[in-house]
């Protein structure tokens, strides 16, 4: 039985209409800034099942704009987005697919930043304004967004996993989650993806890089 | 936890041991779960009920059309034509189309509380702040309604559901009644158990009822529903406070809702599949708003 928050029954406070077509848009879109680590310049987005289906009349496009322009749930803007990617300099598209996906309400976005840096995020809305991401730049993950997170590629060899935990802790930074991906073994673009209690702060990831050598990229959401 | 509670009949009893309201259970509750001070909780939910008294205002006031353009402006008119004599009751009706004006809001992307959910998110605010311009119910006064309405959502969303996509709109603006009910009975001065029993009394009044917005929208019948549900709770609220009491006990209700829920085939519940949405009318609505370009802001 899930222990529930007050706030979780009387809340939360957001945009409407949906709480999954709205609310978990802004999020989904938040996350990949987020993720882009720099002010977007142009962004497509392909919206899949449901999101497609009736992503128009709940305002799906707003949410993901102004999400991807920093908004939260509950930001006033969200409403007149159009105009707030034309002031912050965002162009966007859209494309309505009619393609099957895996979850009803999925998204592609393909953002480029201000410095030409292309990021590819896809994610969907799994309810209650609580999303996932799936893919980020090709690599599958799990990612809620619910805690920082470290997203982290690197060589598969004995002892990097030990490596990053330790600098972490030793940074004051305590694991709730972590998981491990790689296609084989000793794959140079293995992955692991941490999510963590307390926030990580811009200066740790030269640190981790610099003490784990196995380490040759990383994203902090 | 000390305060901790998973179905009515616990929460019953830790108000008697103690001998407090359903909402300083929750309140303690709270406190425990996540290792707050009082103040920071109440000044929490003093956030959402500024939110909720926005929207209120928000819908009864601005000339709102939704992105769909499906709907906006029928709670100012219910609001206004209240005044004259309406067969509900003015304060009922009131309620009503407050309900409608938040629900109005949410569809124009306007800022709202999700209570539970955000296409019942009418339904607790228009009882609680039309209702507290006659009985002269403090701000410290509603936040205290808000926790306990949110103790009766917390048992529907352990035992039951509070999504209409799991078990119809009875488990969205049916469980916002049921809250909605308990917190009025609590704030008039009714007994713990009173609140059950309004609780109780609300959510068989709709049980049973389906999730069917046309296009998948927020809007028909979501809105109107609302103001249903505001009525049921004020009505559900007055039953249980003359001492009238359900004979079935509210655990064994929300068992049943949620039975009853889980018989309800998914084209009833949330798809846009069955019911309203099915209809010639629905799905011509339907097929228009697909076409719609977006791209524009209101």
């Amino acid at each position: 039985m899930e222990n529930y928050s007050v706030f979780d029954i009387i809340g939360p406070r957001m945009t409407g209409p949906s709480s999954s077509h709205t609310a978990g848009a802004v999020r989904l879109g938040y996350i990949t800034r987020r993720i882009m680590g720099a002010e977007p310049s142009h962004a497509s987005f392909t919206l899949y099942g449901s999101f497609a289906e009736t992503g128009r009349g709940h305002g799906t496009d707003k949410a993901l704009i102004a999400g991807l322009l920093g908004c939260m749930p509950d930001d006033a803007r969200i409403r007149s987005a159009y105009k707030l990617a034309r002031d912050s300099g965002l162009s966007v598209d859209f494309t309505w697919s009619e393609e099957p996906a895996e979850h009803p309400n999925t998204v592609r976005i393909i953002a480029e930043d201000v410095n030409g840096k292309e990021t590819d995020v896809t994610g969907r809305s799994v309810g209650g304004g609580n999303i996932l991401i799936t893919k980020i730049n090709g690599l599958d993950v799990e990612v809620t967004g619910e805690y920082p997170t470290l997203i982290i590629q690197h060589h598969d060899m004995p002892g990097v996993i030990s490596d990053v935990s330790r600098v972490l802790a030793q940074l004051g930074v305590n694991i709730a989650n972590m998981r491990v991906f790689r296609r084989g073994k000793g794959d140079n673009e293995a992955y692991m993806v941490i999510e963590s209690d307390e926030p990580v702060t811009p200066d740790m990831p030269a640190i981790i890089m610099r003490l784990c050598p196995a380490v040759h990229d990383m994203t902090v959401i | 936890m000390r305060y901790d509670f998973n179905t009515g009949a616990e929460l019953l009893k830790l108000c008697d041991a103690e001998q407090i309201t359903i909402s300083e259970v929750m309140i303690r509750r709270e406190m425990e779960l996540s290792e707050s001070a009082r103040e920071q909780l109440m000044t929490e939910m003093r956030r959402s009920l500024t939110v909720m008294r926005e929207s209120v205002k928000k819908g009864l006031t601005e000339d709102l059309k939704s992105v769909s353009r499906l709907s906006g402006g029928e709670a100012r008119t219910l609001y206004r034509y209240a005044d004259f004599g309406p067969l509900s009751g003015s304060e009922t009706c009131h309620a009503a189309a407050a309900a409608m004006a938040v629900v109005e809001v949410n569809a124009a992307m306007g800022r709202i509380v999700a209570a539970p959910t955000a296409g019942a998110s009418g339904i607790i605010p228009a009882v609680l702040l039309e209702t507290a311009h006659s009985r002269d119910w403090s701000e410290d006064k509603l936040v205290e309604g808000l926790f306990c309405a949110g103790a009766i959502g917390m048992l529907f969303a352990k035992n039951a559901s509070i999504s209409g996509a799991a078990a119809g709109c009875q488990a969205e603006t049916g469980v916002a009644a049921s809250m909605a009910a308990a917190a009025l009975v609590e704030l008039s001065g009714g007994d713990p158990i009173h609140c059950l029993d309004a609780a109780a009394i609300a959510i068989k009044n709709i049980e049973g009822l389906v999730c069917d917005p046309v296009a998948g929208l927020v809007e028909c019948p979501c809105i109107k529903r609302n103001a249903m549900g505001a009525a049921n709770a004020l009505l559900s609220a007055d039953l249980a406070l003359c001492g009238i009491t359900s004979l079935i006990p509210f655990d064994e209700v929300v068992s049943s809702m949620y039975a009853v829920g889980r018989e309800i085939r998914p084209e009833y519940r949330e798809t846009a599949k069955g019911g309203l949405a099915a209809t010639p009318t629905g799905r011509q609505i339907a097929a228009n708003i697909k076409r719609m370009n977006g791209r524009t802001d209101d």
